[in-house]
């Protein structure tokens, strides 16, 4: 831990006001997100508590505001607040669970890729190029489409949530394969790879050791940067309609579901979603372009 | 009167870590018609000098304090726009590699035109005619088909005689030559040099050539300066600092010459590296490596005096 | 030039016959066509009519090969949800699209390119900042959420202009256009600024950098040693240096347009191809998607191809011959 303070990346996140800002913030949205259920005012999905009465309270520090309900209610008199909290933690569940999935495709066949070489780095890398020149949002939605159609669709609800979570996660991969297996075919062709076969260890294994060290700090940039895409892909997906199951709203299906108030006046409903949103991925894309470029200024 | 004159010039870095002194003091002038050689390691501030006259040092560096004038009149304060017209009609340029200086998107016969029609009263068709004239002139085969041609379809060497073709179109009397044949070919680099010095005389453009072969100054040059640590050491006609060096530092450079006339078997090397920016030792910048430095060298800096046929910045010279 | 074009459209071939053998994949495997065209009730004997009808017993190959003549011809079936031909379907939807899409591109590039090059040449000054934060906000909000926001202030908040739909529209032969239409125009305006707000921003950021890269080359430090003008070293040598990375980014960004249209289209309720195709992932209407996959596919390809000549057009070093080395 020690050495962690003295290192220059410690520096470099110090001398940065704006990085510093961006990872409190980021810092205390997933707090809020993860510890939801103790630090949200209400629990927005006990049917109990609910009270049709407190429907469509606007904010606070509007005239018609209620105390108890800060952000104001929606149209089943859920506090918008709490709601965003719970909604926060399924966004950020879905992007970190996509750029794991993402990370561990990508890794593993940008490995196999590196190392192999031949028919199988030509037609992984060839999937790839073909996958990139298609935006990745494209890519999620066409693959989430597809799941869709080909499960039956009395599965939907219960699976809605790992199908988000793959097609997200399959449109990030190639970024990650491109990079590992770089790496990996540098080191390939050094000599204590040659010398680990000559003396019977496996190449690959000691190679494993060697390249995955290596490839960290790009991965880790890499990632970083894919869970802003992820969050907001999956918010449009949610949107869309074709994310999250709407019994577990994200901030994509709150912004979804407040967007039919948006014209009767309560706009409160969509807005404070979109709001929360916005600073998360924002504060995570700049901790992600500090990153960048202070693990790798070569890194564009 | 001197065509160029530089005095007591001072550049300036400003880092975060204090302000870098890039050049310091220095002095020389050249003759119309004259050819100055400058010649030193690099980071000695050959090219910085350089592009301290033509106006044009990359920021943050700048000029904090000495003078420039060509003709008398002071250059180095001007406003940008009025320093532009200069830059190109009175003072042409020659950069290093000719790969990278012309643009790679416009035809050479373009380059030349704009660079005429900015800075002489003439038309485009006169222009065209003259840049057939002028690659004719600089030595490019069948000039009238080749104007249309994009710099990537000559080789290395033509392409720097596009370069000085460029920099002597709008008929500047100084040209500024920084490092024109070190991206070059050998073999190819005496051809270059050679008509470099062949126009030079026949236009009567004085020239600053900057280089670190000293054989080029030698072939080249009427007087020579050297420079070490962003100072000007010793400054004179090229033949006495060849033969009759008098500052140590330009005795070990002259020394690290190849003779042609005899055998030898190893060639004099100065010890050491020059110092860097941030570090430059107090009294003369060579003290720490020069074989004849005594306890004034230390303590005081010298300044350029007469010694011998030159000027030297050596106490060993000191009235 | 010829033999140019020929390369660079061998090489879309294996694009396209991936992006067909999804297509394919999808519409014999994914769900069963027959009984969603049959419906409910039907005899074993109507199933297997059915499916010799729509070539299911053939071998794979052979099914491929029909679908591939068909989908050339633009034949891509019914759709099984609205029980209409999807050629007409996407026919009749892709002037809204291709309107909206065109006019956002357009809003990218006008604005995008002097936004990028200001930016790349006064690096400091506060208009320049404040473009860098405008941008970095870009970037980091959902196109929904402009959409959203944009609607707010200027349809319910102010109210000037229209929410949804294209306003009125003029009959062209097939095409309908809300060019010609003063409600169409209006109806136009928040949709294409949505679209291209992204576009914009990411256009801008690539300007930005390559400018600046330019500016400190060799050649554009002899173009100032030959005392050319400021505007002719920043708007003839950078900038036309500049095009050249751009060109190929900024097309490959623009279509990305045609992804988001998707959403756009969701938001402002754009009767588009978007809107369609986010319909028939809904309702799982396979040849829909299918067809949209294929058609998005032949859009990519085309820009791709467009990118290339454009290049060609900009950079003589890829022009082979004339002499030289």
């Amino acid at each position: 831990m020690r050495a962690f303070f003295d290192s220059d990346l410690w520096w470099s996140f110090t001398r940065s006001p704006v990085t510093v800002i961006s990872a409190v913030v980021a810092f205390i949205c997933i707090a809020g997100a993860v510890f939801a259920t103790w630090l949200a005012p209400h629990n927005p999905f006990d049917l109990a508590s609910l009270q049709l009465m407190d429907a469509f309270k606007p904010p606070a520090w509007e005239a018609e505001g209620d105390g108890t309900y800060l952000l104001g209610t929606d149209d089943q008199g859920r506090d918008v607040l709490s709601a965003i909290m719970y909604g926060a933690r399924v966004s950020l569940l879905v992007g970190f669970a996509a750029v794991a999935f993402s990370t561990i495709l990508g890794v593993s066949l940008g490995l196999l890729a590196g190392y192999l070489g031949g028919t199988v780095d030509a037609v992984l890398m060839r999937i790839a190029d073909i996958q990139l020149t298609f935006p990745g949002i494209l890519v999620a939605l066409l693959v989430d489409g597809i799941v869709r159609a080909a499960l039956p669709r009395d599965m939907h609800e219960n699976i809605a949530l790992f199908v988000v979570i793959f097609a997200i996660g399959i449109s990030n991969w190639p970024q990650f394969a491109r990079t590992v297996r770089g790496s990996t075919m540098v080191e390939r062709n050094k000599e204590y790879v040659q010398a680990a076969r000559v003396i019977g260890r496996s190449p690959l294994s000691i190679m494993l050791s060697h390249v995955l060290p290596n490839v960290m700090s790009p991965v880790l940039v890499i990632a970083t940067l894919s869970l802003g895409f992820a969050i907001l892909a999956e918010a449009t997906l949610s949107f869309l309609g074709v994310g999250v199951p709407p019994t577990q709203p994200s901030l994509g299906t709150l912004i979804r579901i407040g967007n039919d108030f948006l014209f009767s006046g309560e706009w409160w409903i969509t807005i404070f979603p979109g709001v929360a949103l916005i600073v998360m991925v924002l504060s995570v894309n700049l901790l992600g372009d500090w990153l960048r470029d202070a693990l790798n200024p070569k890194l564009r | 009167m001197s065509l160029l004159d530089v005095k007591n010039l001072r550049v300036e870095f400003p880092t975060r870590r204090g302000t870098l002194v890039a050049l310091d003091d220095v002095s020389f002038s050249i003759a119309p018609g004259e050819i100055l050689g400058v010649v030193g390691e690099s980071g000695a501030g050959k090219s910085m000098t350089g592009a301290a006259i033509i106006g044009l040092l990359e920021p943050p560096g700048r000029i904090a304090g000495g003078e420039i004038r060509l003709d008398g009149k002071r250059i180095d304060n001007l406003p940008y726009e009025e320093m532009r017209r200069i830059r190109g009609r009175q003072i042409g340029a020659i950069f290093q590699d000719p790969l990278t200086t012309l643009n790679p998107l416009y035809t050479i016969g373009r380059q030349l035109a704009e660079t005429m029609t900015t800075h002489l009263p003439i038309g485009p068709g006169e222009a065209r005619e003259r840049a057939i004239g002028w690659l004719e002139l600089v030595g490019i085969p069948a000039a009238r088909e080749r104007i249309d041609s994009y710099p990537h379809e000559f080789s290395g060497g033509m392409r720097q005689r596009v370069v000085i073709a460029l920099a002597l179109c709008a008929e500047p009397r100084l040209i500024v030559a920084d490092e024109p044949t070190t991206a070059l070919d050998v073999s190819i680099q005496a051809q270059v040099i050679a008509l470099l010095k062949s126009l030079a005389r026949e236009k009567g453009t004085a020239m600053m050539l900057v280089t670190h072969d000293m054989g080029v100054i030698a072939e080249t040059a009427d007087r020579v300066a050297v420079m070490y640590a962003g100072r000007i050491v010793e400054i004179g006609p090229v033949r006495e600092v060849v033969k009759h060096a008098n500052h140590p530092y330009a005795q070990g450079l002259m020394g690290s010459i190849p003779p042609l006339d005899r055998r030898v078997d190893r060639l004099q090397q100065i010890d050491g590296a020059m110092p860097r920016l941030s570090a430059i030792p107090p009294g003369c910048a060579y003290n720490p490596r020069c074989p004849q430095a005594f306890d004034r060298c230390r303590v005081q800096r010298p300044e350029l005096m007469p010694a011998g046929a030159t000027d030297a910045a050596c106490w060993l010279h000191a009235p | 030039m010829l033999a140019f074009i020929i390369s660079r459209l061998l090489q879309a071939l294996p694009v396209m016959f991936t992006v067909s053998l999804i297509s394919f994949a999808m519409f014999a495997y994914v769900g069963d066509p027959v009984a969603i065209m049959l419906g409910q009730d039907y005899t074993v004997a109507q199933r297997d009519a059915l499916v010799r009808e729509l070539g299911l017993d053939q071998p794979f190959f052979v099914q491929f090969g029909t679908f591939l003549g068909n989908a050339v011809q633009g034949e891509f079936g019914l759709s099984y949800r609205l029980s209409r031909p999807v050629s007409d379907l996407i026919l009749e939807r892709a002037p809204a699209t291709l309107e909206l899409a065109f006019t956002a591109a357009i809003l990218a590039l006008a604005v995008g390119v002097p936004m990028g090059v200001y930016t790349g040449l006064y690096r400091n000054s506060w208009l320049s900042r404040f473009f860098l934060t405008f941008s970095l906000i870009g970037v980091s909000l959902p196109t929904f959420l402009i959409g959203i926001l944009l609607i707010l202030t200027f349809s319910v908040w102010l109210g000037w202009l229209p929410s949804f739909g294209r306003g009125d529209v003029v009959q062209l032969g097939w095409w309908s256009t809300g060019f010609l239409t003063w409600s169409g125009l209006k109806a136009l305006i928040l949709p294409s600024i949505t679209l291209g707000l992204f576009q914009l921003t990411l256009i801008m950021r690539l300007v930005r950098s390559e400018m600046m890269e330019v500016l400190r080359t060799d050649y554009i430090k002899f173009a100032r040693a030959r005392g050319l003008p400021n505007r002719a070293i920043h708007f003839g040598h950078a900038l036309k240096n500049t095009l050249v990375p751009v060109i190929t980014i900024a097309g490959l960004q623009l279509g990305g347009i045609i992804a988001f249209a998707i959403v756009t289209e969701t938001v402002f309720q754009w009767p588009g191809m978007g809107l369609l195709f986010i319909q028939s992932v809904g309702a799982a209407d396979i040849p829909i998607m299918a067809a949209y996959l294929m058609l998005i596919a032949l859009v990519f390809v085309t820009i791709n191809l467009v990118v290339d000549l454009l290049y060609y057009a900009v950079d003589p070093r890829l022009r082979i011959g004339r002499g030289g080395h």
